[in-house]
């Protein structure tokens, strides 16, 4: 009888612990940050772990890639557009319990300027003529030219706002002033961040949120099945997304993310420098069939080096469509009516991997015969990216408005091309939204009638979440795993 | 017995210094850049220049041999390029996963080894036998990672009495640990208890056949008292060298089933860092496995001493 009732009581405890509402959550995610100071590296890894959830800018990020006030709750710009006064939170601390102040802000931003700095965006600074503290809750910041994109800038991961006090093991134990403080890293494993008691803003509706790093497809697949994790962002097994789709369990988001998937073409490559083979190229290429092939679906046809969802966006897919036998005669009329062998360079993701094996074939059709290598990144960057050792390959430039690469002409596709640059120059010190959004498009004209690369698709960002969990970002505008407005239902 | 442990413990050096000159050169010719892989394809030059400083990449190659070689023997490993923390640390935070597994995964080995392996030969030719050698054939024969993932369709998502995989740490508890370790052992034991169960089968068989097993018959014995006083020490030299090389394998080659259960060991360990250029924990690991090895075998060595007199004398 006894043992019955402590059976029963263990039972009781059991379930009235599942019945409760859940406060914690668990995110798998497939790569592991290699160490977490956002301004010290390019790993997207670590901004999604700790951006906006650990540390914040000055300004930030939306979940539609708008940016707002961050730690700065306003500003002023001068007449000039060379000053940008900025008026800080009060009453902000830092995780350790420092005020954050504005010798913060000179700090930070001197830090990812200095001659000695590691920071993988260091162009984002290189406007900065100087940086000064007014007062402790006003930063003065003053640019060596116009800027216009100088608010966007400073919302970036690789801008956040760091702290003197912690500096020194910032990449083991980093203090921010998010609405998450971090808890734990089991190296290999998972990373816990919990909530910020202290919180200036809205706190957290969850109390913990821990990240495992999961690599292998099959294996995410498990552990969405077997409940170890309540989502899974950025789900690398698209197979099995159609199964997901039809289990009540869960849902699956499926949003936008800032990679423009390229067929990068050497620009200063034989027979490439000729615009003719470039627009061959592009138009052998059927968009459809390899976001059908290599993505199952997912994914937005592009046609020049912008994303889809942007309001600037236009849509130059026309400019190069599928037609092999328009193709082939472009080849001929370039003296090459029997095409030609390349190389075709794969970096590991499997947009990579797998699109590249279905362009082959494409290629193939209009007697381009290319020799595919799979290379790893450090490879690839070794390489393609600084060794200009490539004739083809396949990036997704995820990095947000980034139509910039195109006006330096050592970027590894090698496009030279001065009114583009004059172009890009004339945006950079353009303040009027409505005169930005003109250069913005003209620049994507240029970019595709001058077919630099072949675009292919927006890659498109599928998370599987389970159905109770609200509030992940649908899109992706950067790197980030936002988890400041997600809570459970019921 | 002394002047055979020296002389293996001697050969033993040898290997180690060899293996740590091969692992630092094929290292080091790896191409690519460990600075420019972090800072991906925006940075500057001038970046990439600074971090380079900053992770002393710059020094000359055998420099940088005499440093690493010299941390390694006072037990300093360095620090990682890419973590930023002493390798050493990071080692042991996978070790303490990658050699309970391995161990729990050999003990299962010859738990189903033994037993199996010993009835399949004494009942040579039976019904048993053949059943024996059928299975232990599928064993041999299926991939480890795809049973694993049958087990964690049918274990952890039907069933859901085990998670998918992950490990929840040693502070949380010894059951919670081992249970976390349990499919993956399985996973790892079950390939390598049909090979040993088939080397014991055959080891024994061979011994049965001998003459001094006919002696010991004759002179009364049962095939029981046979069987346990002679037949089986003397099978046991082929089965100990498998059970050597079976160690090292589950030790250093436990990857797959570490990804397919994402556990944090050792073998996905080296598997990042060889993606992320992190030559200096590559070298740090790769030279532990060697020394694992190394060892293991030194240790089959005097366990073959110890199994037969005959080889003591041998040397």
């Amino acid at each position: 009888m006894k043992k019955t009732l402590t059976l029963t009581t263990a039972l009781a405890l059991m379930a009235g612990s599942a019945w409760a509402a859940k406060t914690d959550v668990t995110i798998g995610v497939q790569l592991e940050p290699p160490h977490l100071d956002p301004t010290s590296a390019a790993a997207g890894a670590i901004d999604s772990v700790v951006y906006s959830n650990v540390f914040e800018g000055l300004t930030r990020f939306g979940p539609d890639g708008s940016v707002g006030p961050g730690l700065a709750e306003s500003w002023e710009i001068s007449e000039d557009g060379l000053t940008y006064t900025f008026k800080l939170r009060a009453g902000v601390k830092f995780h350790d319990g420092t005020d954050f102040e504005a010798s913060d802000v000179v700090f930070s931003l001197d830090r990812a300027r200095a001659d000695d700095s590691t920071n993988a965006q260091k162009a984002l600074f290189d406007g900065i003529d100087m940086v000064e503290a007014v007062d402790a809750t006003t930063v003065k910041v003053t640019l060596k030219n116009r800027q216009g994109n100088f608010l966007f800038n400073m919302a970036w991961g690789d801008a956040v706002i760091v702290a003197p006090e912690s500096i020194e093991d910032i990449k083991t134990n980093p203090v921010g002033t998010g609405a998450f403080t971090f808890t734990d890293w089991k190296q290999g494993d998972s990373i816990t961040i919990s909530r910020n008691p202290e919180y200036w803003g809205t706190p957290a509706s969850l109390e913990k949120a821990t990240f495992k790093f999961i690599s292998e497809p099959t294996a995410a697949f498990g552990a969405m099945m077997a409940g170890d994790v309540d989502a899974f962002y950025s789900y690398p097994a698209p197979e099995n997304l159609v199964q997901f789709e039809a289990d009540p369990r869960f849902k699956v988001l499926s949003g936008n993310t800032e990679g423009e998937t390229i067929l990068a073409i050497n620009n200063k490559m034989e027979p490439f420098n000729d615009v003719r083979v470039r627009k061959a190229v592009s138009m052998a290429i059927d968009r459809q069939a390899i976001i059908d092939g290599a993505m199952f679906g997912y994914g937005t046809p592009i046609g020049t080096h912008f994303a889809p969802h942007n309001p600037d966006y236009v849509d130059l897919t026309d400019l190069s469509p599928y037609d092999p036998a328009a193709a082939k005669a472009l080849l001929a009329e370039a003296g090459y009516p029997d095409g030609f062998e390349t190389t075709l360079k794969l970096p590991p993701p499997s947009y990579a991997r797998r699109g590249g094996e279905i362009i082959a074939a494409q290629l193939r059709e209009i007697g381009i015969k290319t020799e595919i290598s799979n290379l790893e990144w450090a490879q690839w960057l070794e390489q393609a990216f600084r060794g200009y050792d490539y004739g083809l390959t396949i990036v997704s430039h995820t990095e947000p408005m980034d139509i910039g690469i195109y006006a330096r002409p050592e970027y590894y596709f090698q496009y030279d091309n001065a009114d583009f640059q004059a172009l890009i120059d004339k945006l950079s010190v353009e303040n009027d939204p409505a005169m930005r959004s003109d250069i913005l498009k003209e620049a994507q004209n240029v970019i595709a009638n001058d077919y630099v690369n072949g675009y292919l698709f927006q890659l498109a960002l599928t998370s599987v979440v389970d159905a109770k969990l609200n509030g992940i970002w649908e899109n992706a505008p950067t790197q980030a795993i936002d988890l400041t407005g997600v809570s459970w239902s019921e | 017995m002394l002047r055979y442990a020296l002389k293996r413990l001697g050969s033993l050096l040898i290997s180690l210094i060899v293996a740590s000159l091969v692992i630092f050169a094929c290292i080091e010719v790896v191409p690519g850049d460990p600075a420019s892989f972090m800072l991906g394809i925006n940075a500057q030059p001038d970046t990439v220049a600074a971090l380079r400083e900053e992770l002393g990449l710059n020094a000359a190659l055998h420099e940088r041999y005499f440093s690493w070689v010299t941390g390694l023997v006072s037990g300093d490993m360095g620090t990682s390029y890419t973590y930023r923390s002493p390798v050493a640390e990071i080692v042991a935070e996978r070790l303490v996963i990658s050699l309970p597994l391995a161990l729990y995964a050999l003990t299962l080995t010859v738990l189903i080894a033994f037993p199996v392996g010993v009835l399949a030969a004494t009942r040579r030719g039976s019904l048993t036998d053949v059943s024996v050698m059928g299975a232990t054939q599928l064993g041999v024969a299926i991939p480890n990672f795809w049973f694993a993932m049958l087990m964690v369709l049918v274990f952890a998502i039907n069933l859901r009495w085990f998670s998918a995989g992950g490990f929840p740490g040693w502070e949380a508890g010894l059951f919670p640990a081992m249970k976390a370790l349990t499919l993956p052992a399985v996973a790892l034991a079950l390939p390598q208890a049909s090979i040993l169960a088939r080397v014991m089968r055959s080891s024994l068989l061979d011994t049965l056949g001998e003459d001094y097993i006919r002696t010991a018959r004759a002179k009364g014995l049962t095939t029981r008292q046979t069987l346990w006083r002679h037949a089986l020490r003397n099978a046991l030299i082929p089965v100990l060298t498998i059970i050597g090389l079976q160690f090292s394998f589950l030790m250093a080659g436990a990857i797959i089933i570490e990804n397919v259960f994402f556990l944090p060991g050792l073998g996905r360990l080296v598997f990042q860092a060889i993606s992320q250029r992190d030559l200096i924990v590559v070298e740090s690991v790769v030279m532990l496995l060697v020394f694992a090895v190394i060892v293991v075998n030194f240790l089959v060595d005097l366990a073959y001493a110890w199994v037969d007199p005959r080889l003591r004398a041998r040397v």
